[in-house]
């Protein structure tokens, strides 16, 4: 059971993206005025497009929501989920986010939470804590392309999308499509730089006017098209932070879907490293 | 206790106490939750029982109830929990129990944190065996695998610091194992005398028992160092006779020192694990015990969502006589987990404990699933293979078991 922060796509969690001041003043100027210049690379304007999602996403703090997760198969059946996610945003571009998921639904999970420690390239910290035997785990992170909690989304959908897990090509500029009509996207692909990655590569359209992430298609490791996220209805928090209520995914090989529904976001609630202590984790319900 | 000591943050504390239960608040930031489970059992036992004092019926029903009432305020940080445990069994009667499993106050600041009550504390990182995990008595009655604790009074303070987290325990109030009945099944091979148990300390189940841990994350290192001192959870079974020559064991209950660390060490797809003590106060010597060993996984085994882990762990225990007994002297585990990742979140465990000296062998199998979003399904079983007729583990020569267990949660 995972979640952590999201960085670049901005799915679960919220933070989605942030990070860029290691590399200093002048890259931030650089990125800032827009529009990169002239003679850059498809690998440059890609990165820079992400470093930009990423600096409008610096600085939120901490933020909290709950959501709700309904897993839907090929044949309609579903199932929901109802969860809470914390995330703790550790400025530094050389480490990631801190999140906290606590499950409140069905009954028989209630109770269970999830600790993530991101990291760029190196695996994650990662603790489960199961409440019958009040026994907080630390679990290998290694299975990053396994579904959290048998929905669509991998563990790696959900984690923190650091800017430096990736590497870039911008593709193309074109219209968003319908997820957000009327709103011109930039088109870039991504390459995961991390280990044990179910992709190969993921196709993002990010809208030019906010920086926000529209869509990902995703790539499995023999390159097919395997799943589509969507990200809509997105409210901005403290006249800054965009987040999509409203997060889609659709698995095109088996059919599956799984739809997240956020819920009364929370920014800057004074969380901070302690509450992300494993030590608490027995301390959620 | 520095933060504790300052007048300051005691009246602040009070004052949000008083406040959070006197002032009425926005409804987020206070709650009550009613939730728990009610749960239908039968045990299955192919053969018959042992002993003729014992029921021989095959098929063994039981019903267990266990509701959760929460009250949370003040963002959280306090809460008040109270989860009562009740268990009505058609064949056993010490098994026919209640239990308070919680009733405690929980308070959190910024670098500390306190449990005022009745609860539950686990140590440990192994799976074959719960070797330092001891604030709680085990009750015994619920499973032979002591994986089931009885509620303990307690009075912790936990310290959460940059260089680690300080727990202190000061433990009033023990609790005598639970056994099952000698006309019961799982018994062992004599009879246990369940109320006339004789302790080391004077103040008997009175007497105030200490624990201090540590433990802190170091990269891919979890360690967690902790002393106890006080009352023995396990008994010493010494063997008697009445007048009529009928032999029993009578539980006696040493106060000892018990030092113990746990550690995990955790990269890519593998768990190294390590539980070891060293104990002192029984009659016996000192003795050292340990258990070691790893979880391997392989993610997404045949190109499904499925994972497999697999499991080795080594038992040493080092005990001498005038000690509780034990089974796990030298021992190795073998076990399986495999983990379907689907939308039920389906799981077995397999596993067997082999005794390196008696060659006797414990396979056991536990298998979950989740019917509905409140239906959960739970099969269990232990079979006890080449068990020695002189052994420790003789009384369950014949009661290898199948259980399923039908939860209904709300």
């Amino acid at each position: 059971m995972p979640i952590n922060p999201q960085r670049f796509p901005r799915p679960v969690t919220s933070k989605t993206l942030l990070a860029a001041p290691v590399l200093g003043p002048a890259l931030l100027l650089l990125v800032a005025a827009g529009t990169p210049a002239q003679a850059e690379t498809p690998e440059e304007k890609g990165l820079a497009i992400a470093e930009e999602v990423d600096r409008r996403d610096l600085g939120f703090g901490d933020s909290a929501s709950t959501l709700k997760m309904v897993l839907t198969n090929k044949q309609g059946q579903s199932s929901t989920r109802e969860l809470r996610i914390q995330t703790l945003e550790i400025p530094e571009r050389s480490e990631g986010d801190k999140s906290l998921v606590v499950f409140d639904h069905p009954r028989d999970i209630e109770g269970t939470a999830f600790l993530s420690f991101t990291k760029i390239l190196d695996p994650d910290d990662q603790w489960l804590y199961l409440p019958a035997l009040k026994r907080v785990k630390r679990i290998s992170s290694a299975n990053k392309s396994g579904p959290f909690v048998g929905s669509e989304f991998a563990y790696e959908d959900l984690l923190s999308q650091e800017v430096d897990k990736y590497s870039y090509r911008w593709l193309r500029d074109e219209p968003c499509g319908e997820a957000a009509q009327g709103l011109d996207c930039f088109v870039i692909e991504r390459f995961p730089r991390y280990e044990n990655s179910g992709y190969t590569r993921q196709v993002t359209w990010i809208d030019q006017q906010e920086y926000r992430p529209i869509r990902i298609d995703f790539y499995d490791r023999k390159d097919s098209l395997l799943k589509t996220l969507t990200l809509r209805q997105y409210n901005q928090y403290l006249d800054q932070y965009w987040r999509a209520d409203d997060q889609y995914m659709v698995n095109h090989q088996t059919g599956k879907t799984t739809r997240l529904t956020f819920d009364a976001w929370e920014f800057r609630v004074g969380v901070n490293e302690r509450d992300f202590n494993p030590n608490r984790l027995k301390r959620l319900r | 206790m520095p933060r504790l000591e300052r007048p300051g943050a005691v009246g602040l504390l009070t004052a949000s106490l008083l406040f959070g239960l006197a002032v009425p608040q926005p409804a987020s930031s206070q709650d009550f939750d009613f939730s728990g489970f009610v749960a239908g059992e039968v045990r299955g036992f192919p053969e018959g029982a042992k002993s003729p004092e014992q029921n021989d019926s095959h098929i063994s029903p039981s019903l267990v109830l266990q509701p959760e009432l929460r009250y949370r305020w003040n963002r959280r940080d306090d809460r008040i929990t109270f989860i009562p445990f009740l268990r009505i069994d058609a064949d056993d009667d010490n098994r026919t129990h209640a239990d308070i499993r919680e009733l405690s106050w929980y308070h959190a600041e910024d670098d500390w944190d306190t449990v005022v009550g009745i609860s539950k504390v686990f140590w440990g990182v192994v799976e074959s065996r719960h070797l330092v995990d001891i604030v709680n008595q085990t009750d015994l009655v619920e499973s032979p695998d002591q994986e089931d604790k009885l509620g303990q009074p307690m009075l912790n303070l936990n310290l959460l610091r940059d260089w680690g987290t300080l727990s202190f325990f000061v433990l009033p109030g023990f609790r005598e194992r639970t056994f099952p009945d000698n006309d019961a099944r799982l018994r062992g091979p004599l009879p246990i005398d369940d109320d006339d148990a004789s302790y080391e300390s004077g103040l008997e189940e009175w007497n105030v028992d200490f624990a201090l841990r540590y433990s802190q994350t170091f990269g891919g290192w979890d360690i967690g160092l902790a002393h106890f001192y006080g009352t023995s959870r396990e008994p010493r079974l010494i063997p008697r006779a009445d007048g009529d020559g009928n032999l029993s064991l009578q539980q006696r209950y040493d106060l000892i020192h018990q030092t113990s660390l746990d550690a995990q060490y955790t990269t890519g797809p593998w768990l190294l694990k390590l539980e070891a003590l060293t104990r002192d106060g029984h009659d016996g010597d000192r003795f050292f015990a340990a258990v070691g060993g790893f979880e391997y996984t392989l993610f997404g085994i045949f190109e499904s969502p499925a994972d497999l882990g697999l499991l080795a762990e080594y038992l040493h225990d080092g005990r001498d006589d005038e000690t509780p007994a034990t089974p796990f002297e030298d021992d190795l585990f073998l076990g399986a987990r495999l983990a379907l990742n689907d939308v039920e979140d389906t799981e077995l465990l397999a596993g067997v404990i082999l005794d390196a000296d008696q060659e006797e062998r414990i396979f056991s199998v536990e298998f979950e699933r989740r019917l509905s979003d409140n239906l959960n399904l739970e099969i269990e079983g232990q079979l006890f293979d080449n068990i020695d007729e002189n052994g420790l583990l003789s009384g369950f020569e014949k009661d290898s078991f199948l259980e399923v267990r039908l939860s209904w949660f709300f």
